[in-house]
């Protein structure tokens, strides 16, 4: 009924995000971008004031994580999913932009859900509360942007065969308003 | 009568901080195997397997189990036996947060100011509760939770006589609110009684006690039995996809209150439920 494990990677292209289906299981392997509550706040303050991004979001996934710091000979610290739905406000102006992806836990507003499928994008859910086992499937690790926010920083992960659950397809179908038929 | 000095309580918060964020507790791990077992969902089944997974390669690569390391929660018991004349106790827990979290290699979670909020993150400071109770020696609990759950707290002031099923029914839906978005399943504290602040405080307390362990009052047991099997049969599951598996455990503590009012308030906790204490006899 659902796929799974179909291996997936960046930058996503228009043909792979319409196959996926809200529920499909994937494992992404690339580049992904992590922002967070305040990294969020000032890239939606430099587009409402027309100042070019420091970063090209055009076909990026961002990641909704804050990971731990990253102890000495490791890649990463721990990096599961923050709550997608506190990113909610200030999610279509970066879509708008060409943002392509984004991966959290949770619900997404209606607005959300109806700009992803205006703008044929996707929302994966990451397992909550697992950023051990996460952190296992990140190859490298690099804070690009926001340094001064520590935690909150865009850092720019490359991961390999990273589990993901698609939340909210390009059609704007949404994990959650079908779980009833997830009790098998 | 014991002395306590700062070095002493330093080093052991320090030591907690990592204990509880590196190791998921024996009682959490075990009502995750229950669950995989009792759950019907295989995806649901699935998800909890990748938790206990997550649990293991926490503890072996001494890495946090999940990225938010919480606003640390410090419980302080001070038996009456115990000396601290002298001791700055506030300064000796923060700075054991401190080291604990720089050693550890946690996350700098907490601004200084809630409008402010000035980068980078820092430390600390955790918050502290002392209790001088009819206790002996020095009992330390560190909660460090994160705020994911943290932010679906609901406290409400019901009247005295309204019926128990109104209660129930609060208690439930703060569960159905959270929905998918703070990593269930859940453990859901509850504080029953006293003032809106200390029902707050007993909801969050309420989430230390063992998930094996039920309230020692018979009504509240039966309470906790009740709300456990009612909250399983929303049908959330881990990570919001379905399942029998909503909740690992009910746990309420009541005190006394007044005349007029019924203070309820619900602690939601995600699945890593994380805890560690020590004892200085």
């Amino acid at each position: 009924m659902f796929i799974s494990n179909k291996k997936i990677s960046t930058p996503l292209d228009e043909e792979t995000i319409k196959s996926l289906k809200a529920g499909d299981e994937v494992l992404l392997s690339g580049e992904i971008f992590t922002a967070r509550d305040q990294a969020h706040k000032r890239l939606v303050e430099m587009i409402s004031k027309g100042v070019s991004l420091p970063i090209d979001l055009k076909n990026k996934i961002i990641y909704y994580c804050g990971p731990t710091r990253t102890a000495p000979g490791r890649v990463v610290g721990s990096c599961g999913p923050t709550t997608s739905a506190r990113m909610d406000r200030l999610t279509p102006q970066l879509l708008q932009i060409g943002l392509k992806g984004m991966i959290g836990k949770g619900r997404r507003s209606d607005v959300v859900r109806h700009s992803i499928r205006k703008h044929g994008a996707i929302y994966f859910l990451a397992t909550g509360g697992a950023g051990a086992f996460l952190s296992r499937r990140v190859i490298s690790a690099k804070p690009i942007l926001f340094k001064e926010l520590g935690p909150e920083a865009v850092v720019r992960l490359v991961v390999k065969d990273f589990p993901l659950i698609v939340g909210i397809d390009s059609t704007g179908r949404d994990v959650f308003e079908m779980r009833t038929s997830f009790t098998e | 009568m014991k002395k306590i000095n700062s070095e002493i309580i330093r080093r052991a918060v320090a030591h907690l901080c990592i204990e509880a964020n590196i190791r998921l507790r024996k009682d959490v791990r075990a009502a995750l195997s229950r669950a995989i077992k009792s759950e019907t969902n295989p995806r649901a089944k699935r998800f909890l397997s990748q938790l206990l997974d997550n649990a293991r390669i926490a503890q072996a690569d001494k890495i946090a189990l999940c990225q938010d390391t919480g606003l640390p929660t410090v419980f302080v018991e001070i038996g009456r036996d115990v000396n601290t004349q002298g001791l700055d106790m506030d300064r000796a827990i923060q700075k054991g947060i401190e080291d604990g979290y720089r050693k550890g290699f946690l996350r700098n979670s907490i601004v200084s100011d809630p409008l402010l909020r000035p980068q980078p993150p820092k430390f600390s400071p955790g918050v502290i509760h002392y209790d001088f109770g009819l206790y002996r020696g020095l009992r330390i609990t560190v909660l460090p939770k994160g705020f994911g759950c943290e932010n679906k707290t609901q406290l409400k002031m019901f009247t005295p006589t309204v019926p128990l099923e109104e209660i129930k029914k609060f208690i439930i839906s703060v569960v159905k609110d959270s929905g998918p978005d703070a990593c269930p399943p859940y453990v859901v504290g509850v504080g029953i009684g006293g003032s809106a602040d200390q029902a707050v405080l007993l909801a969050k307390k309420a989430l230390l006690r063992p998930l094996d362990k039920c309230s020692s009052l018979k009504h509240i047991a039966s309470l906790e039995k009740d709300l456990l099997k009612k909250i399983n049969q929303a049908n959330i599951g881990p990570l919001g996809l379905g399942g029998r598996t909503t909740s690992l455990g009910v746990s309420v503590l009541t005190a006394p209150t007044h005349i007029a009012g019924l203070p309820v308030a619900v602690s939601i906790s995600c699945h890593a439920l994380r805890s560690a204490s020590v004892y200085f006899k």
